[in-house]
């Protein structure tokens, strides 16, 4: 899918909104031929980036396919909010498992379906963080290693909200959770721990790896395009903010999203065979305390006196992870 | 085609006809050779239409699996020991799903401390996961079983284990009558799953269920296992037709007419045990055996009616539950209710200890002559020098308590 460049001078803010663009370049979501695959009527908490993040990745990949795909899903919020018994707010062939083998099941499905001669039918298989970067690591980087033919979708939320929210191998330090309390002189997640596992699906040297967020959906239904137009592991982080986890109004999930990437917290970008092919760029910097005020995971940053060491720090790495993949524009650096 | 062949090489060739879409496998001893054999037999095209992942563990082994036969394809995975209960969460949900792989588990003793060597503790710690368990006596009953595994599995929609004993079978060189492609095509049809992912059919396969229909769950789950008891004795006759040998079914007596005393057992161990009764018989003593080829579902009523004119029922076993006794020998009494038999339970063979003919004679005896206390557990061949002297060995923090000073005497004798 080709970019449109839209004047964002004619909205006055950064949403550049479906009627702005030619019809041809409008969103999966704004069409009538959308296939709803996961409908509404789920239980997700309102406000949820998870939902949204799944709704227009899989209804993309389903554009693509033509409908010829099977999901596969780690256990975790997505899996609990779509399929209480006896309902079901899938409208594709969907298989739930375990929480640490989603990767191995997909690639388990895609075996099948080379086995019996229907490689037309595709393998998505979409996991939270913690089924992700934690209990699923190995099943995921077999499933890399072995080039399997399925595309792994994250949907990064920062933490095991589904049990409560306690800490990830993906929640960012000072961030409190349950078992991360602000407590103590270092209050909140430990600095120096935690991985980015873009990175290291990078270094697997699959076809496609990906970064997206909730806020910009143009960008990530055309990830997923790029993706589902490749064959062999493909990986796509999307960042998803959590109302219930992060502490935050449930009307802010897209600004924060959008904050996270402004900030430089979270780069968005993408990657072919190993190597960063095309970055996202800053449109307007912002400090990361734009970003962290609002949630209530970082309140204890912000009281009185505050921990403005511990900002300074954060805002340190959002510095770095800037420099590192190149995320300002000329005119700005 | 009776070929002299290692028991992997005979399990691998019976695979390879049944014909598996998606393999997929980890190594560890003593399934390995299982599983090289079925890579070479897919890279050199002599299995069509199968593909092979080479897995980064035997959880992703069984995952995968479960993916595969979701996808409605025949599905197939060996493991032993560690891997077994490294694949432990996913065999349950395997089971819970309803999905049919077939799985050979090469016996092997459970660490700590580690130990390659054979016994049942790894597949008697997964007794409960809702798999179908099959013992092999044999390398030709282990080749011939899975046939029937996979007509079974995916009749009923069920995982089934394979068990056969790991180097005593594995890797013993034996005639074994490989089934011919012909034969096994007309036994086992290609699979034809009743539910699998289809774009054709969209269908969420693994909700979240609670309390209102759990319980209905897993009632049905146990109804399948029940099924299978019926299953299994017409499919080992079936196949007794098709290929004129007798393997498989739920339970193998063998001279119980008149056996007042008999021998309950599973897998390899039945050969040794059947020799020394043979000599007993000879020597006229009244002794049978029973080899318990189905463990799982567990065959109440065909044991009870086996034993049913057992005075004394000898349960020899390669594994027990610590802190409670024997685990084939609690099933047996299970069968046993209401009859006046006493039963007598042994654990022999751990980590691969040889059961030898001399010590199940000098066994036998002891019941016989009434030197053996029943409904305790005996270790065969303990070293009670030993245990005796680590168990009195000041400071080690675990006192010599009557039951244990019980238990060491009673078996040293």
């Amino acid at each position: 899918m080709a970019f449109q460049e839209i004047k964002l001078y004619q909205t006055g803010t950064f949403v550049a909104g479906n009627r702005l663009l030619d019809p041809a370049q409008r969103t999966v979501q704004a069409r009538t031929g959308r296939s709803n695959t996961l409908t509404s009527g789920h239980r997700a908490c309102r406000g949820c980036g998870e939902a949204l993040g799944a709704r227009y990745v899989l209804d993309a990949a389903m554009r693509v396919t033509k409908g010829s795909m099977v999901a596969v899903n780690s256990t975790g919020c997505l899996e609990v909010f779509t399929t209480p018994y006896p309902e079901s707010s899938w409208q594709l062939p969907w298989l739930h498992s375990l929480f640490g083998n989603g990767p191995a099941v997909a690639s388990g499905v895609a075996a099948a379906l080379k086995a019996k001669g229907r490689e037309d039918i595709r393998v998505v298989a979409q996991a939270g963080d913690g089924g992700t970067v934690d209990i699923g690591f190995g099943t995921l980087s077999g499933m890399f290693e072995r080039n399997d033919d399925v595309l792994f979708v994250c949907y990064d939320n920062q933490g095991y909200m589904n049990t409560g929210v306690q800490r990830s191998g993906a929640t960012p330090p000072a961030a409190r959770t349950a078992n991360t309390k602000a407590l103590g002189a270092e209050p909140g997640n430990v600095f120096g721990q935690g991985k980015f596992a873009p990175l290291i699906a990078m270094a697997h040297e699959i076809p496609y790896v990906a970064t997206a967020t909730v806020a910009d959906l143009h960008d990530l239904e055309a990830k997923v395009e790029t993706a589902m137009g490749m064959r062999g592991a493909r990986y796509l982080h999307v960042l998803v903010p959590c109302p219930l986890g992060w502490g935050a109004d449930s009307s802010e999930t897209i600004r924060l999203a959008r904050l996270a990437k402004e900030s430089g917290i979270f780069p968005v970008f993408e990657a072919e065979q190993g190597d960063v092919t095309a970055v996202s760029k800053l449109r307007r910097q912002v400090p990361v305390t734009e970003y962290l005020r609002p949630q209530k995971r970082y309140a204890h940053l912000f009281g009185d006196p505050g921990r403005p060491d511990i900002v300074e720090r954060l805002q340190a790495r959002a510095d770095r992870t800037i420099a590192r993949f190149g995320l300002l524009s000329e005119g700005d650096r | 085609m009776r070929s002299q062949i290692e028991g992997s090489q005979a399990v691998a060739q019976a695979i390879a006809r049944c014909r598996p879409q998606v393999i997929a496998a980890y190594p560890i001893s003593p399934q390995t050779h299982i599983v090289e054999s079925l890579s070479d037999l897919v890279r050199t095209g002599d299995l069509e239409g199968c593909e092979y992942l080479m897995v980064e563990s035997e959880f992703g082994a069984m995952s995968a699996c479960i993916g595969a036969a979701a996808a409605g394809t025949r599905t197939y995975t060996a493991t032993s020991s560690q891997g077994l209960l490294f694949m432990a969460e996913a065999l349950f949900n395997a089971s819970g799903l309803g999905l049919p792989t077939v799985m050979t588990v090469a016996n092997r003793a459970i660490g700590a401390p580690i130990n390659i060597w054979n016994d049942h503790s790894d597949t008697m710690a997964m007794r409960d996961s809702g798999w179908i368990q099959l013992y092999a006596e044999s390398n030709q009953e282990a080749a011939d079983l899975h046939l029937q595994a996979f007509r079974l599995a995916e009749q009923l929609e069920l995982p089934v284990m394979v068990c056969m004993d790991g180097f005593v079978l594995t890797h013993a060189f034996e005639p074994v009558d490989l089934p011919e492609q012909a034969d096994v095509d007309a036994y086992l049809p290609p699979r034809v799953p009743r539910q699998a992912l289809d774009p054709e059919e969209p269908m969420t396969i693994g909700a979240m269920v609670g309390p209102e229909a759990f319980t209905e769950v897993r009632y049905l789950m146990h109804a399948k296992q029940a099924a299978a008891l019926d299953i299994i004795p017409t499919l080992a006759s079936e196949f007794e037709e098709r290929f004129g040998r007798s393997s498989g079914g739920l339970v193998r007596p063998y001279r119980l007419d008149g056996a007042e005393i008999v021998v309950v057992a599973l897998g390899s161990i039945l050969g040794t045990i059947q020799d020394v009764v043979d000599t007993l018989r000879e020597e006229g003593v009244p002794i049978g055996v029973l080899g318990i080829g189905c463990f799982r579902p567990w065959p109440e009523e065909e044991v009870r009616a086996a034993l049913a004119s057992a005075r004394q029922v000898l349960v020899v076993e390669r594994s027990f539950a610590p802190g409670v006794g024997g685990i084939v020998s609690r099933d047996v009494r299970l069968s046993l209710n209401g009859l006046a038999a006493e039963v007598f339970e042994v654990a022999a063979g751990l980590g691969g200890r040889p059961v030898t003919r001399e010590s199940l004679r000098r066994l036998i005896a002891d019941v016989r002559e009434g030197r053996m206390p029943a409904n305790t557990l005996h270790f065969l061949d303990l070293d009670t020098q030993v245990v005796q002297r680590e168990l009195r060995r000041p400071g080690t923090g675990v006192p010599p308590g009557p039951h244990v000073d019980h238990l060491t005497r009673e078996s040293g004798r």
